[in-house]
């Protein structure tokens, strides 16, 4: 790859032989793979194939026993962020990075008014300034399609659709660069996941982001997602284009996977 | 008397004590852990600023206690009698004359000196334990410096009244560093504790003591758009006339009539004595 003015592309995210265990079982083992700026990527597997544990390990919410994270940071360029300091790793992880929860609860503080789950990280990196925090919540709001007339309510009072909207209002409003997201869509009914589907795919073209997606729905992938990695029993077992490994899938396992998917 | 250690608690444990204050002046602000012991009183009533005070008296000191500013509350003159008993030490209504004075919920009016130590008694010490309910994740929060939460408070308290609401246990940082909970003073009470005094803060139940040194820098958090106010009655005190110390909204009938009083009552008193009188004040005898 190479980027507008013909220098090399420097990947934003490098995953070099990522594995982390749970004793003696394998939670994922020799995972590699380089994220450029703008790309999103595809995680999929069977339930306890390492998914969560793998996006866990990236993000840095539990550390991985072997393996280099290699993010390409505004200041320094690239490091390491298993190694780099809890602070430096905290500041990043709500900076840069955005995390987006299966379950709008985990990602959201429930008895905080929307406008203030949107502008709690903005306060975090020093926005001391109401009028215009409250002024990017509500641009925020707009953008996920949520009325600007519910900014004082909380959360329990939104629907599961809204308040994952919500979820990913809040990780965003600080401009990351590279978002984790663990199954956004579970738990929706189909025409809700569509549409924040949609909201998802506008935005990470709009914004030009950068994503890891980690999902079972392999619809969710082949809309989202540019390139696919296929993982079971913790190991990666075929990576590719999205495309490509859906339509003409190689191993066993993407096989039994592509076609166990019903056709309505 | 003679059936008590002086001041209650053994020396061993006054020790203990007086290390946890010595860290805690050391890094103004902290919350420093302390082995806080059963007292005989219940929790809430100010067993660790009892704790505190029993590790700072001597025997020369002088002794006050006041309760929202009065010394002849339930609290206050029980916490008093306690230490007559107990300590044997000499007992004061009078600001100006006492050496310690253990407080619940307010700071003397009156400016207090470098000879003095005002002991506070505190509730919940976590300025932050609302928000986050998990004390390893406050204690990261507060290594860390990562206080945008705090905001979230204010911010959530201008969305739903359209100012800060907050009017006590308003959170201050302490030398640029560390977000304390001033305990529930008013925050009225917030610009005063930048003093010449030191300042011990004791939470018996939560077994944490933290503490201001004298002159350390004291900032009440807020946005550059809704700055900090402190706030108080728009009143004169009805007994003595101040115009500038802290009242109590008293209900005198129901019909509606109330009078306003100065809640620190040796500040009112000093005042009637000296000749200043409110709305409704009778001269002094």
């Amino acid at each position: 790859m190479t980027r507008d003015d013909g220098k090399p592309a420097v990947p934003l995210l490098q995953v070099k032989n990522v594995a982390k265990h749970y004793g003696a079982r394998v939670g994922c083992t020799d995972v590699s793979f380089d994220l450029y700026p703008g790309e999103v990527m595809g995680i999929v597997g069977e339930s306890g194939s390492g998914k969560s544990t793998l996006l866990n390990s990236l993000a840095g919410h539990q550390p991985p026993d072997r393996g280099e994270v290699i993010f390409d940071t505004r200041a320094d360029g690239p490091v390491d962020t298993v190694t780099m300091s809890e602070p430096e790793r905290r500041m990043l992880s709500r900076t840069d990075w955005a995390f987006v929860h299966q379950h709008a609860r985990d990602g959201l503080r429930m008895s905080v008014s929307a406008g203030g789950n949107i502008g709690e990280r903005l306060m975090a990196v020093g926005n001391r300034h109401y009028g215009s925090i409250r002024e990017r919540a509500v641009d925020w709001l707009g953008r996920v399609e949520i009325s600007e007339n519910r900014i004082d309510d909380r959360p329990l009072a939104f629907s599961g659709g809204m308040q994952q909207r919500l979820q990913i209002a809040r990780n965003l409003v600080t401009g990351p660069r590279l978002v984790f997201m663990d199954e956004p869509t579970g738990g929706l009914d189909v025409s809700v996941q569509a549409r924040l589907l949609d909201l998802l795919r506008g935005l990470v073209r709009e914004m030009g982001l950068s994503a890891i997606i980690v999902t079972h729905d392999l619809a969710v992938v082949r809309l989202l997602a540019d390139r696919l990695m296929v993982m079971k029993d913790g190991r990666v077992v075929e990576t590719g284009l999205t495309d490509q490994v859906l339509d003409d899938p190689q191993h066993s396992y993407t096989q039994l996977l592509v076609s166990s998917v019903l056709q309505v | 008397m003679s059936d008590y250690n002086f001041a209650y608690l053994d020396e061993q444990t006054k020790r203990m004590i007086r290390r946890a204050i010595l860290k805690g002046l050391a890094v103004p602000g902290y919350q420093v852990p302390f082995a806080s012991r059963e007292m005989p009183m219940p929790y809430g009533w100010g067993t660790g600023g009892v704790q505190v005070s029993a590790a700072a008296l001597t025997l020369d000191d002088t002794l006050k206690v006041i309760d929202q500013g009065a010394d002849d509350t339930t609290n206050a003159v029980s916490i008093r009698q306690f230490f007559e008993k107990t300590a044997g030490v000499a007992t004061t209504e009078e600001t100006k004359k006492a050496s310690v004075i253990q407080t619940r919920h307010r700071i003397p009016e009156a400016e207090l000196t470098e000879e003095q130590i005002l002991v506070y008694q505190v509730p919940i010490p976590e300025p932050l334990r609302f928000l986050e309910p998990r004390e390893t994740e406050t204690r990261k929060m507060h290594a860390l410096q990562e206080y945008g939460l705090m905001h979230v408070k204010l911010y959530e308290d201008i969305s739903q009244h359209g100012a800060i609401a907050t009017a006590y246990a308003y959170p201050v940082k302490v030398e640029g560093r560390y977000v304390m909970d001033p305990s529930p003073i008013p925050k009225f009470d917030n610009p005063k504790m930048e003093m010449a005094a030191i300042q011990l803060f004791g939470a018996g139940r939560e077994q944490r003591i933290y503490a201001v040194p004298p002159y350390t820098r004291v900032v009440s958090l807020d946005f550059e758009d809704y700055p900090f106010e402190a706030t108080k009655a728009e009143h004169p005190c009805d007994l003595c006339g101040a115009e500038d110390s802290y009242l109590d909204e008293v209900i005198l009938d129901d019909a509606g009539c109330r009078m306003f009083v100065c809640s620190d009552t040796d500040y009112c008193r000093t005042r009637r004595e000296a000749g200043h009188l409110g709305r409704m004040g009778e001269q002094a005898a």
